[in-house]
């Protein structure tokens, strides 16, 4: 029973991992107001609202199963409080700090209609923190980082993220931004 | 009573998710904005929707990534009639 | 003199003294030379009136016995917003009363004089202030009155200190709060003016409620022009039917304007009845309408207007009537290009956006682009087309009028100098200094 909630509990982290990648691109390109080829900007919106829920989910196995497994030997305290963990404290602490942050990001977005766009803005910011932060526990916590498959896997996200983040940057960015800069059609 | 789409352009930052989710209703300009079609002056702001792209208009107020846009019913302008100080 | 004035000055002028622009305390106004012109109301009292020679002038004041009743003059004297927009302030004050009685805990009015004059070549609230501040805050202690409100002046830096005199010179003047108006051409705009009160930012806000629902902290908020303010005063004291003796029955009363036209000729407030010929009130700033082009009505926001046979008054039939909008009247001698005076005007209106709001942000200097390229003799002949097909994108689109009063401008230029369009875009201009000649 251990060995499987430990599997598990494996299992969920790269899932809900990757998810959240996926969420983070999506995000930034429903930011630019471009749509996907069939997929119009509404559909982006929508899904990248979805994959980020279904990461969170994963989010959730993953820390519930940790907490039934023996071996991980993880403190209900733990999910709350970084940095007080048995095995690798620091590693594992980056864990909850990401898990704490995505709460609050998923939390306001949730509520975003109640709380206006300002305070739903401020938080949602702290995603492109959660991510660096997320990869930084699986890479330095895991216990699978021998492994190719999740070493390729965190190589190709890191690239993603990084080239959308540049592209964010660029003044290219927005699906309008010739227009913005003063051309004329 | 009749209900608008209330557009706050303080807030709108021409994303075009509204404009995809009522096709015949707004359209965008050359900035992305939406533009009511068939509409002038304060109906670009307050605009008019029908019965049947009111599913379509909660969505997008739903959706909309700045929040500008807001769904309110108001009686029709001659219901408006005033006598002084009352 | 506000700062926004010096960013159009550079019509051309023939020599003759530029400096009078800048002056303050503004021209007062000019005493009727002939008994055919308007007798002043609003200035009766003279130059620099003191509460003394106010009530000397005007009559006893009793601000609570005006209250009642006040309304229903406002609506038999037919009085109209001087500030721009011309609606009725009848209409305006009632609906505002009207929030004010709804709701489980009704919500206390608030009434606010507005001073703030952005419009660069009006002058004529300044001047009231500086000349007849008691009449205005008699409309406004009137006004607040029939409305049981909380008053406020919101006017800008150089008029505030005589207000805040004037204020002391009364009996229950500290009931009324001041408040300052940035030097902006959107700082007068009525929900910018909540917006300064309220946060301190005097750009205008989404109005989903309209103030006369929901204003500054919540409350029903009424924002007067101060000299319509002064117009409810006289209401208040001689009646509909005094305010009705002068002007035309869809235009009744007197109104302010701020006349200035090519040097020599002086920058002038007069008082004007409702309906005036455009041409006489141009023969009494002293210009001839004979060397004119052209004449800008009702300032930035207003439009170009051939100076013809047009009647002063915002309602009437289009091809005889220009709207007063804030009463400015700025006339162009034959030597100036108007597009090149347009493209001035709509290059300050782009750059005075709040740039809140998309069309606007983009839609106006887009047009300012494109008015510049015409006035600048580049002859590609869809820029005229652009310029309209831009005009009616941005008209209607917005937290405030400001995209629409562009687009009004720039539709009379093009529609008052198509001759010149024509010109300009075959490479030929008829003013002095077109890069096109």
């Amino acid at each position: 029973m251990d060995e499987a909630m430990w599997a598990f509990g494996r299992v969920s982290g790269f899932v809900s991992l990757a998810l959240f990648t996926g969420s983070v691109l999506l995000g930034i390109l429903n930011r630019s107001g471009r749509p996907l080829m069939v997929l119009p900007r509404f559909s982006i919106s929508i899904l990248h609202r979805n994959i980020a829920l279904l990461a969170t989910v994963f989010l959730g196995l993953h820390v519930g199963s940790l907490l039934l497994d023996s071996f991980a030997k993880l403190n209900p305290v733990d999910i709350v409080v970084p940095f007080l963990g048995s095995f690798q404290p620091f590693w594992q602490g980056l864990g909850t700090v990401a898990l704490d942050l995505v709460l609050a990001v998923v939390v306001t977005g949730l509520l975003r209609h109640r709380i206006g766009q300002r305070s739903f803005k401020a938080v949602h910011w702290l995603s492109y923190g959660v991510w660096p932060v997320a990869m930084a526990h699986a890479l330095g916590n895991g216990t699978d980082v021998s492994s190719g498959w999740f070493l390729l896997l965190a190589a190709v996200s890191a690239v993603a993220v990084a080239a959308a983040l540049l592209w964010r940057l660029s003044p290219s960015f927005l699906e309008t931004s010739h227009a913005r800069q003063g051309n004329l059609p | 009573m009749k209900t608008y789409l209330h557009i706050d352009w303080t807030s709108c930052d021409g994303r075009g998710l509204c404009t995809e989710l009522l096709p015949g209703v707004l359209d965008r300009d050359d900035w992305g904005y939406p533009v009511a079609r068939g509409k002038a002056g304060w109906e670009r702001t307050d605009v008019p929707v029908r019965d049947a792209d009111r599913e379509a208009a909660q969505e997008a107020v739903f959706l909309c990534p700045k929040l500008a846009l807001s769904l309110f019913e108001r009686p029709g302008p001659e219901q408006e009639k005033r006598t002084p100080g009352r | 003199m506000s700062q926004a004035r010096d960013i159009y000055p550079q019509v051309p002028r023939n020599g003759g003294p530029e400096g009078h622009r800048n002056g303050y305390p503004p021209t007062p106004l000019q005493a009727p030379r002939d008994s055919s012109r308007q007798e002043p109301r609003l200035l009766a009292a003279g130059p620099d009136a003191g509460w003394a020679r106010h009530l000397d002038t005007f009559g006893t004041w009793e601000p609570q016995a005006a209250g009642p009743g006040l309304l229903e003059a406002l609506a038999a004297a037919g009085l109209t917003g001087r500030g721009g927009a011309a609606f009725e302030t009848w209409r305006k004050a009632t609906a505002t009363a009207g929030s004010g009685r709804k709701g489980l805990f009704p919500a206390r009015p608030v009434v606010i004089a507005n001073g703030a004059e952005g419009e660069p070549l009006s002058v004529k609230d300044r001047t009231l202030l500086a000349h007849a501040p008691h009449l205005v805050i008699d409309g406004l202690t009137a006004l607040a009155a029939a409305l049981g409100a909380s008053m406020y002046v919101y006017a800008p830096a150089a008029s505030l200190p005589r207000v805040q005199q004037s204020l002391c010179e009364r009996p229950r003047g500290k009931r009324i709060h001041l408040a300052q108006a940035p030097e902006t051409f959107i700082s007068g705009e009525s929900s910018a003016v909540v917006n300064m009160i309220a946060n301190g930012t005097a750009v205008p806000m989404d109005q989903r409620r309209r103030l006369s629902e929901s204003g500054l902290n919540g409350r029903p908020t009424l924002v007067v022009n101060v000299e319509t303010l002064a117009q409810v005063a006289l209401i208040a004291r001689y009646g509909a039917q005094w305010f009705r003796e002068a002007g035309t029955p869809t235009d009744p009363g007197t109104r302010l304007v701020s006349v200035s036209g090519p040097a020599p000729v002086r920058d002038v407030v007069l008082e004007v009845p409702g309906g005036a010929q455009l041409t006489a009130v141009l023969q009494e700033a002293g210009m001839d309408p004979a060397s004119l082009s052209a004449v800008l009505v009702g300032g930035y926001h207003g439009r170009w207007v051939r100076p013809a046979a047009h009647a002063l008054s915002p309602v009437g039939p289009p091809g005889r009537t220009a709207r007063p909008g804030a009463g400015v009247i700025h006339a162009l001698d034959l030597q100036t290009c108007g597009i090149q005076a347009t493209a001035r005007i709509v290059s300050y209106l782009a750059n005075e956006s709040a740039r809140q709001c998309g069309p606007c942000m983009f839609g106006l200097p887009a047009m300012a682009s494109v008015l510049n390229r015409i006035a600048g003799g580049e002859t590609n002949p869809r820029l005229a087309a652009e310029l309209d097909r831009l005009g009616r994108l941005v008209s209607g689109r917005g937290a405030c009028r400001h995209p629409e009063g562009t687009t009004g401008l720039v539709s009379s230029a093009l529609e008052v100098f198509a001759a010149d369009f024509r010109a300009h875009l075959s490479g030929y201009c008829a003013g002095p200094g077109g890069a096109a000649a």
